[in-house]
Order: C-alpha cells, then structure tokens, then sequence
C-alpha cells in the first residue's frame, strides 16, 4: 500500500480541489494547491525506491516508474508555482484548473506503472481528458482557446483509436495484454511487418502526446490558444509519461525488427527537421517553444530508437533536462505576460535591461534548449546523440547536428532580442520574491544537470 | 598533480570563475573593478610556475591532473599541458588584467556584469587550452562563446546585433561538426581521452571525415579564407576588452586546434589535405592585405591584418617542417600581444575621438607624440620588421614554406611585403595630417601601465626569442617525428 502512496495522496489532493470547487471559498485555493503540490513532491521522492505488484502484475511500482512520477510530481508542482493567480484563468474557475491539472498528473502517474495494454490506455485517456476540459479555462476569452481545445480533443481521440488499433494487433500477434507475455510472444512472431505495424501503431498515442510528426498537428494551435500556465503543463508533464511508456512498449521489439527501428529514424528525423525549419519564422513565442517541442520529441526518440540501456537512460536524462529548461522559458514568458496574454519574441526586447535576472533564466534556458555546454541540454544531447551512434546510427546523428544548428538560429534569436536590441518601453519589470527564486532554481537546476550528470545518470540506468 | 606538488592547473582555471562569483556580492563599480583587477592578477601571479617549473626536455604532458568526473561515460576531468599550450595560457593569463585595465574608463554602464563576463572568458580560454579530455575541452570551448556572445551584443557598437549574432551562429555551426567527430571518436576508441586518440593508425576514410569535421570548426575560429567574413564585424563592434580577447586569444583555438587535434589525431589526412590548407592560408594573406590597404577604419584594418597573420600561422603549420610548426607558433603568440596592442591603441584613441576612422585621428604625431610612439612600435612588429617579434616568427613560416613550398613561399613575401605597406599606410596618416589638429590628453598612467608589458614582449621576444623556442621546441618536434612514423 506505502508503495503507491504518491498515487493515493494525489487522488486525495483531486478530491479536496472537487470539494473546494462546489463550496464558495475559492480564494484559498492558489497557495493550497502549492502546498498540497509541495507535498507530492516529497511523496515522490520519499517513495523513490519502493517497488511492488498490484491487480495481478497489471500494475507494477519500480525504479523506472518512480522516477518518471516523481518528474511528473515536479512537473506539477512547479506549473502549480509559477502561476500567479488570476492572472491566467478567473477565479472562479481556479478550483477546476487544479483540480483538472492534478487528475492529469495522476493519470500519467498510473500510466508509468502500467504493465497491461488496457490499464495503460484507461490511464492514457484519464490524463487526456482532463486537459480537454482545462485548455478553454482562459481570462479574457478570444475564440482561440475553443480552437485549440477542439483540435486537442481530435486529434487525441484519432490517435487514441490508432493506439487502440495498434494494440490490437499486438493483442493478436500474441494472445495477451501484459506486456511481460508480449515480449516473448513477438520473438516467436519473428520481425514481419507485421510486428513493426502493431508496435508503431501502439506507439502513435504518444506520439501524440509527445507531439512527434505526424501527430503534431495539434501543437502549435494548443500552445497559442491555451492559457500560458496550461501551455506550461502541456508543453512538459504529459512528456514525461509519454517518454516511459514509449521506452515502455519500444522495448518491446524484438532484437531483429530492423524495420522498427528504421521506422523510428525516419520518424525522429522528420520531426526534428520540421519543427526547427517552421521554428524559424515563429512571431509568437508560445507557438516557437511549440515547434521547439516537436524538435525536441525528435532528440528524444534519439535515445528511444537505440533500444539500450544506455539510450533509455539517455532518453529520461533529456526528458528531466526538458522538464526544467522548457519551464525556465515558459517562466519568462508568463511573467512578461501582462495579463495572460501571449507574449512576442518583440516584446523581449532590451530585457536584459527592464529585468537582467530574467534575461539570465531566458538567456540559460534557450541556450540549454540548443544545446550549448555547459547547460544540461548539452549533456542530454551528447548522451543520446552517443547512445544511437553506439548503435551503429550514424545518419541520425549527422541529422541530429545538422538539426542542433539550425535550431540555434531562433534560440539565439531569443537571447538576442534580450539582450542587443534597446526595450521599446523602459520600466522595470519587477520580480516578487517567489519569481525570483524559481528563476535562481531553474538557472542552477539546468546548469548543475550540464556539469554533473553522473549521479543522476546513474541512477537512471539502473532503473532498467 | 603535476610538478609543483598542487593542481596548479585548476587554480588557474577556477580562480577567475571563483573571482565573478565574487563580484556579484558587490555593487560599488570601483569595487568591482578592482576586484576584478586584483583576480586577474593573481591569476597572473600563480600561473607563472607554469613557464619557470615547465621541463621542455619532457615528453608528453606535464602538471597533469586526472579526476573522475562522468565515469559512465568515461569522461574525465583531465587536464595539462605541453609546449604547445603552456604559453597559450599565459598570454591569456598576461592579456587579461590588460583588458580588465583598459575597459576601465570606457565600460560606462554594467560594469559588474561586464567584468564578470570578462573574468568568466578567462576560465574558459584557460580551460580550452588546458583540457585533455574531448567532453571537458568541448564545454570549455562552448562555454566561451557566451560570454564573449554578451560582451558583443550588450557593450558593443552600433551594429553589434548583427556582428554578435553572426559572430555566435558561424562558430556554433562549426562547433557542431566537432561534437560529431568527437562522438566518433569515442565509438571508436572507447574513452574520451585526448592523448590517448593521437597517432592510433584510423584507416584513412574514418580519419578523412574526422579531419574535415574538426577542420571546419576550426577554419571557422582561425578564421581560414574563405570562413572569414564573421571577423571584421565582431572586431569592429565588439569593446576594446572584447577585441582583444578574441585577437589575441580566441583567433588561437583555431590553430590549436590544429596542432592538438587534427595533425596528431589525423596524420594522414592532414597530408591529404595539407595542399588544400596552403593554398587557403596563402589565399588570406593575399587576400586580407588587400584589403587592408583599402580600409578607412582603423578597427577593421586590423581585423582583415588578423585574417592575413593567421595565414602565416595556418601556412606554417601545414608545411610539416619544424621551421613552419615553431614558425606558427610563434606566430600564435606574436599576433596575440601585436594585435591585441593595437586594437588597445586604437580603443585608447576612440575613447578621446569617438570615432575609428583614420580620417578623423590623423594628425597626431604633434599633439599625442606618446602615443604615436607607442603605436609605431606596434605597428612596426604588425609588419615584422627585424628586431620586433613578428620577424622571428614570420622567418621561420618562410623558412619552412620555402622548403615544403617554394610557389606558397614567394606568395607569402608578396604577403609580407603589403603587411608594410598596409601597415605604414596607417601609421603615416595617423601620425602626420594635411590641418591642424585641436590638442588632445596624451596617454595617462593607467594606459602606459598596460601597455608597457606588451612593448617589453614585443621587444624580447623579437631580440631573445630562443626563451620561448626552448619551451615549445621539444614538443613540436616530438609532434613531427611522431608524424614522419605515421606516415
């Protein structure tokens, strides 16, 4: 029972957040939910190394699985803190938002642990519809919202029934949902098309969520249309979930689907090749860290499609690195925004001089997000960028490189409006001391994961 | 730990970062900059055991420090140095209490995030030049790219969003290149050790690949004709403090890299390729006198001199000769104190005229005889004249050109010749003008104490230059011996 208390206490935290949400005193909420939030945390990390079986090996808590829920506890928790109030959605709707946000969280802390096609689906489809409900929750309502939440809900449900298909397959090439029994069962099916087909095709639902061509679709509109801080949850926790089961259900393949394999480096290099060319010419800064994102699931998949120890490893190095510098931005960027709305690459203009520590955090985490030592994007691209070459894929990492130069273009062209273009307007933009703490957490966060992985890589390598 | 009995090396590296650290608990500029000043100093002072307790007989690296630091990965902390690299940190040791000295006055605004900055390059220069292990060295070299980014686009000139983002995007391109070829590298040797990658006999299709992707990042840093164009902009805009760091210092890392990476790591493609190089290290110093001579800005006339001197340096090495490789060298060493004085100079002048065009400081020999002289001398040891520290070094580049290439070696006198026409263009109508000119403060103090040393430098190392020979010697001709075996 202790081994899922982190699962309990959210559902719990869900519960308080739906009792708040019918009483009439809802200004409470915004520091409750950091508390309650803060408290996963620690949850999470006191739990980091139980292990244990549920509902007959269905459900399985390890090392791999807490760390990955732990991510998604930080994740939230963060989101939840740097949210300033009303300023993105109206109070009245504040116990719904993280009510909403905390039962996403929690699908995809039962996702992580969920060791059968069906369970993983139910938790899938839980930590999606949550966020169908949370993304049209924006102050001063403009129609982009409702866009955005109907595209996020279409394309989810398309790619559910992909995934739903796919497992299907998989369902009959072996005669059973447990993963442990698929494993074996595909051996003996051999490496037909057939076994690249079913695994693919279970693959796409978090293709979706990773936001990975061609489920990308959905990206760009979301981000622009949700509210920041919705933006901020989307564009990083539902990632997290998504890396470990696609590490999940890719070591599935047996050691000879090739095809697999190749189908992955197509996948990855599309990806990454669309979202840094169409990242170039983005105004808006919410739409960029979408088409930044949709690069980034490219790297990512990097790591997935050597099928070793060392590229899964490699893949949730990165995904924690992308938790912290994509957070770091997205930071900036709610607090420049005034009132919710969205911000511009020129409203970064002469940062550097209204507010010099956050031009700091923006200047960190667009350098991390390109890659540049010594910030943890460096060391998270090196270890998947080493962990494919290992496996003999020289072609994608050439693209990988190719890729990390274009994408400095727009990256830098962040830190540049920062900080060599003079701010059109001269007052200072004050920071409170909540704000100023996150950026100091961030700037160290993403530099000490560039210096020292070594702790953190180990322990992420024998979770498999 | 090396010769001394403590890790010298990461003193020297860590004590500047220590410093900025430092200045960040402090708002009072005078503060700031003396604190700055002290740091840098200091560094100066503890980095001297580095020449005194170096023994050039050794083979090999010396005060060499191996720590684990990424064990699943197999990257080290590892560091030393040879005789290639040991004067490299000194002068970026020497240069940066200079830089610190000369951003005194024109630094009007930021100062503590300006002097951080500077302090946080010199980490990282010294790092770069001290690093043997490819993860370490790859962080130090990107990691400097940063800060000289901010230096650039925040102090910088008028057009410095351009230059310092060109400046940023073609060396990060490069680099890029490099991390692959540093990857491969580790598949195949399985650690990620400098000296342990050198001289392994790679067939030579792996070693032509890794031989272009490191020659591209480094062409782009020398700057090699024709990946040149980034270097008059950021020279131009970028301040006094930030010319003169990426002169003297950073223009280095391209040649370094040659000479630590490409010829031992890949001997045979550099044979391959030497031709190629010489004909484009020839290329620059026709070329960047050319245009020189047609310049009307003083900062960009000396950046383009850059691109022709770097010339001499890629020429020299690339002729596989001990002339050439301790020509080249030199070369590294001479160009970081003369053009690195010169665009002091020019910086000491644009702070009393706001303007680098030669059109408005000509005239001053009558009203600034102090600083015209300290400009001829430079000027003088720019165009190698005998007795100043560029001839040594240009001699022995010619030495080794004429016996590898007598066709790259009359080119490279015709080099030589427009340097002193270039040269003494500038100096002529800096110093005599067709009007009067209204007076102006000759140099004070502060700018006589920085630039003192570099005349002692350009003096000494023109007239007694065998106590820097001696230090690099050994290790270049260990280099090409062990080249003539791999061959």
């Amino acid at each position: 029972m202790s081994a899922c208390l982190l699962e309990l206490f959210t559902f719990l935290s869900f519960l308080i957040y739906f009792i708040l949400s019918l009483s009439s005193r809802k200004g409470t909420i915004v520091p409750l939910s950091r508390v309650l939030s803060f408290v996963g945390v620690a949850i999470a990390l006191l739990t980091l190394g139980s292990s244990g079986e549920l509902f007959g090996g269905a459900y399985r808590v390890d090392l791999f699985s807490q760390i990955f829920k732990a991510l998604v506890a930080m994740g939230l928790f963060l989101v939840l803190w740097m949210g300033e109030g009303e300023k993105e959605v109206e109070g009245r709707w504040a116990p719904e938002f993280a009510m909403f946000l905390t039962l996403s969280a929690l699908g995809l802390m039962l996702l992580v642990s969920a060791q059968e096609l069906i369970t993983v689906y139910v938790a899938l489809e839980l930590s999606s519809f949550s966020l169908y409900i949370v993304i049209p929750l924006r102050r001063g309502q403009t129609g982009l919202e409702l866009e955005a939440a109907a595209k996020y809900i279409f394309f989810g449900a398309i790619s559910s029934g992909v995934m739903l298909y796919g497992m299907g397959y998989l369902y009959g090439l072996v005669g059973s949902t447990y993963l442990k029994d698929i494993v074996p069962g595909l051996l003996g099916a051999g490496s037909g098309p057939m076994v690249t087909m079913a695994l693919v095709l279970a693959l796409s639902g978090f293709f979706f969520k990773l936001a990975l061509f061609p489920f990308h679709f959905w990206c760009p509109d979301v981000y622009e249309g949700a509210s920041n801080q919705t933006t901020t949850f989307i564009a990083t926790v539902p990632k997290i979930g998504a890396v470990a089961l696609l590490i999940r259900l890719a070591f599935l393949a047996p050691k000879e689907a090739e095809d697999f394999v190749r189908m992955l480096i197509l996948l990855s290099a599309l990806s990454m090749t669309l979202g840094n060319i169409v990242g170039l010419v983005q105004r808006d800064i919410k739409r960029l860290l979408a088409y930044s994102g949709i690069a980034h699931a490219g790297y990512l998949l990097m790591g997935i499609l050597a099928l070793s120890k060392e590229g899964g490893a490699s893949a949730i190095y990165y995904i924690a690195v992308y938790l912290f510098m994509n957070l770091g931005l997205f930071l900036v960027v709610m607090i420049l925004s005034q009132k919710g709305e969205n911000v511009l690459i020129d409203d970064l203009k002469g940062l550097w001089k209204r507010a010099p520590l956050l031009a700091f955090t923006l200047a960190v985490s667009a350098f991390s997000l390109a890659g540049i030592p010594p910030t943890g994007g460096f060391a998270g691209k090196l270890f998947v960028f080493m962990a494919a070459f290992h496996q003999g894929h020289l072609d994608i990492v050439i693209i990988g490189a190719v890729n990390t130069a274009i994408s400095l273009f727009y990256y830098l062209n962040l830190v540049r409006y920062a900080y060599s273009r003079d701010p059109e307007r001269s007052d200072p933009v004050e920071l409170s001391l909540r704000e100023k703490v996150l950026c100091y957490l961030f700037i160290i966060v993403v530099i000490f994961l560039g210096l020292f992985p070594n702790t953190f890589l180990t322990f992420m390598r024998a979770s498999f | 730990m090396g010769e001394v009995g403590y890790p010298i090396l990461s003193y020297v590296i860590f004590l500047p970062l220590a410093g900025a650290l430092l200045l960040l608990l402090f708002e009072d500029e005078l503060k700031v900059k003396v604190i700055a000043l002290i740091v840098s100093l200091m560094n100066l002072a503890i980095s001297l055991p580095l020449y005194f307790q170096f023994d050039p007989t050794k083979k090999g690296f010396q005060f060499v420090e191996v720590k684990d630091w990424i064990p699943l990965l197999g990257a080290k902390y590892h560091l030393g140095v040879d005789g290639i690299s040991v004067l490299l940190i000194l002068l970026t040791a020497l240069l940066t209490p200079i830089c610190v000295l000369c951003s005194w006055r024109q630094i009007e605004v930021r100062v503590k995030e300006f002097m951080f900055c500077i302090l946080l390059m010199e980490t990282a220069m010294i790092g770069v030049f001290s690093s043997l292990d490819f993860v370490l060295f790859y962080i130090f070299w990107e990691a400097m790219l940063i800060p000289m980014y901010l230096l650039i686009a925040v102090w910088g000139g008028p057009r410095k969003d351009y230059a310092s983002i060109k400046f940023f995007i073609y060396t990060l391109v490069g680099s890029v290149f490099l991390l692959v070829a540093i990857i491969a590298l580790y598949v195949k040797n399985g650690t990620f050790s400098i000296p342990e990658a050198m001289f392994r006999g790679y067939s030579f299709r792996f070693q032509y690949w890794v031989f272009l992707a490191f020659a591209i990042a480094f062409a782009i840093k020398v700057p090699m004709f024709p990946f040149h164009t980034w270097l008059p902009a950021a020279h131009v805009e970028a301040p006094t403090a930030g010319s003169v760091f990426l002169a003297s210092i950073l223009l280095k890392m391209g040649t370094y890299g040659f000479l630590r990476f490409c010829l031992p790591i890949t001997p045979k493609a550099s044979f391959y390729f030497a031709p190629y190089m010489i004909v484009l290290s020839v290329a620059a110093i026709i070329y960047g006198g050319f245009v020189c001579l047609g310049q009307e800005d003083m900062k960009r006339l000396i950046a383009f001199s850059s691109v022709a001197h770097m010339g001499f340096v890629t020429l020299g090495i690339f002729t596989f000769t001990l002339n050439g490789f301790k020509g080249a060298m030199l070369q590294m060493l001479n160009h970081g104190i003369t053009t690195g004085a010169l665009f002091l100079c020019v910086g000491i002048i644009y702070e009393r005229t706001h303007s680098r065009l030669i059109e408005d400081n000509s005239g001053l020999g009558k009203i600034m005889p102090l600083y015209v002289g300290f400009f001829g001398l430079f000027s003088f040891s720019s165009f190698a004249f005998p007795g100043t520290n560029n001839f040594v070094g240009e001699l022995f580049v010619l030495l080794g050109a004429f016996s590898a290439q007598k066709v790259a070696g009359f080119f490279t006198v015709v080099g030589a010749i427009l340097a002193a026409a270039y040269m003494l263009r500038l100096l002529k109508r800096i110093t005599w003008a067709e009007k009067e000119r209204s007076p102006m403060r000759d140099l004070n103090l502060r700018e006589i104490i920085y630039l003192a040393p570099l005349v002692l430098f350009v003096i000494w190392m023109g007239l007694f230059p065998a106590n820097f020979i001696r230090v690099i010697e050994g290790t270049l001709a260990g280099l090409l011996q062990q080249l003539g075996r791999g061959m």
